[in-house]
């Protein structure tokens, strides 16, 4: 096997629109699953109350970072080819705290928002309705937002790369970690009784 | 028509694991990387759509202005014939399909105990301008930077991510009225 195939063209434009769709279904159908269509769900994460949010999104990153670990090990694929967002240190920083604070005040984020949405919560669309807003009043403001963006830029950065480590270690500290947070999570959850009836 | 299948039932499902949820979409972003070579989004395709909406308005604008201009190429393709708009397509559909079997999808409001409808629309609203606003200073979302760039080890996403939570923790204090 040699991936990414769409990257070594072993499959072309139409068929990888197909597959977005593909991948897209199932992408909704686990968030709905695990309850992040709920706002209530989503918003408990910050009241302590239900760790679902950390628990699904760590567990995520920790799968999809071991199996791409392998992958490219074996050379089932190069992990080289795999696009890697640039790092812009300061409108990264301050884009998070920006976005944790319209998350807690919505209660959706982007994908979530559309899962909502997709079964009925009306108010899911109009936090849609919201980021669409907010993405027109940012290319509008763009001309002035120009030079925070692009400050700091620190190029293709990876976490092994930064701190030097082997990318095995690592993907072995990161995944200690994950492991320190759902223990820590279980904990934080048996000590705030739970008001939210989504529970299960 | 619509009320016969937006059916949801007295006692929907009990939602899935958390753990094994996160598997299951842990399988998914990794066989994009496999077969795409990059990760998935949600709010890139939201960003196409407004400049798909600009562009349609007053073309010689969405020209002048570069963040317009990258997500409307060179103009030989449509803005929305784009991989992140398929996807999204899909979540909705995937979302709806989940719901549905769940006995979970019905027109509803989400909010918090102590707040009426129309506060709830108005801080949905404002939320989701925040939220969009710091999506794009950060070039991408939680799908887009914590998920894709978590699993990469992209060091500017596990700052987002970090950020993101303090963010979020740091607010819900002050805004705990809108949901407790």
């Amino acid at each position: 096997m040699n991936g990414p195939f769409y990257i070594n063209g072993w499959i072309g434009e139409e068929a990888s629109l197909i597959f977005a769709l593909v991948i897209g279904v199932a992408f909704g159908f686990f968030l709905e699953r695990a309850g992040l269509g709920s706002a209530k769900k989503l918003a408990a994460q910050f009241y302590g109350t239900d760790m679902t949010v950390f628990k699904m999104m760590f567990t995520a990153i920790v799968t999809a970072m071991i199996g791409l670990f392998w992958l490219d090990l074996f050379g089932v694929m190069n992990l080289e080819l795999v696009y890697l967002t640039p790092t812009y240190l300061a409108p990264q920083l301050i884009g998070g705290l920006v976005f944790g604070v319209g998350f807690i005040i919505g209660g959706y984020c982007p994908g979530t928002s559309c899962v909502a949405g997709a079964t009925g919560s009306l108010d899911g669309w109009m936090n849609v309705l919201g980021m669409l807003s907010g993405i027109l009043i940012f290319g509008e403001l763009y001309p002035l937002l120009e030079e925070f963006y692009n400050a700091t830029p620190m190029g293709e950065l990876t976490l092994d790369d930064y701190f030097q480590l082997p990318s095995g270690v690592m993907v072995f500290v990161l995944v200690m970690v994950a492991l320190a947070g759902f223990w820590a999570s279980g904990k934080i959850e048996s000590k705030t009784p739970s008001k939210n009836e989504f529970k299960s | 028509m619509l009320r016969a299948i937006l059916n949801k039932r007295e006692n929907p499902d009990p939602y899935w694991n958390p753990y094994l949820c996160g598997i299951g979409l842990g399988l998914v972003l990794l066989i994009t990387f496999l077969v795409m070579g990059r990760g998935i989004g949600a709010s890139g395709a939201m960003t196409s759509m407004v400049a798909f909406g600009v562009d349609s308005i007053t073309p010689s604008h969405a020209e002048a202005n570069e963040f317009y201009k990258g997500y409307l190429g060179d103009g030989t393709v449509s803005p929305l014939k784009d991989w992140l708009v398929f996807e999204v397509l899909g979540v909705l559909i995937g979302g709806f399909i989940s719901g549905l079997f769940a006995g979970r999808s019905s027109k509803k409001i989400e909010k918090g105990p102590n707040l009426t409808t129309s506060r709830r629309f108005l801080f949905a609203f404002i939320g989701g301008m925040i939220m969009a606003f710091g999506t794009k200073l950060a070039r991408g979302c939680t799908s887009g930077q914590a998920l894709t760039g978590g699993a990469l080890m992209n060091a500017g996403s596990w700052v987002f991510m970090i950020s993101l939570f303090a963010g979020a923790y740091l607010m819900a204090w002050f805004v705990r009225r809108l949901w407790i």
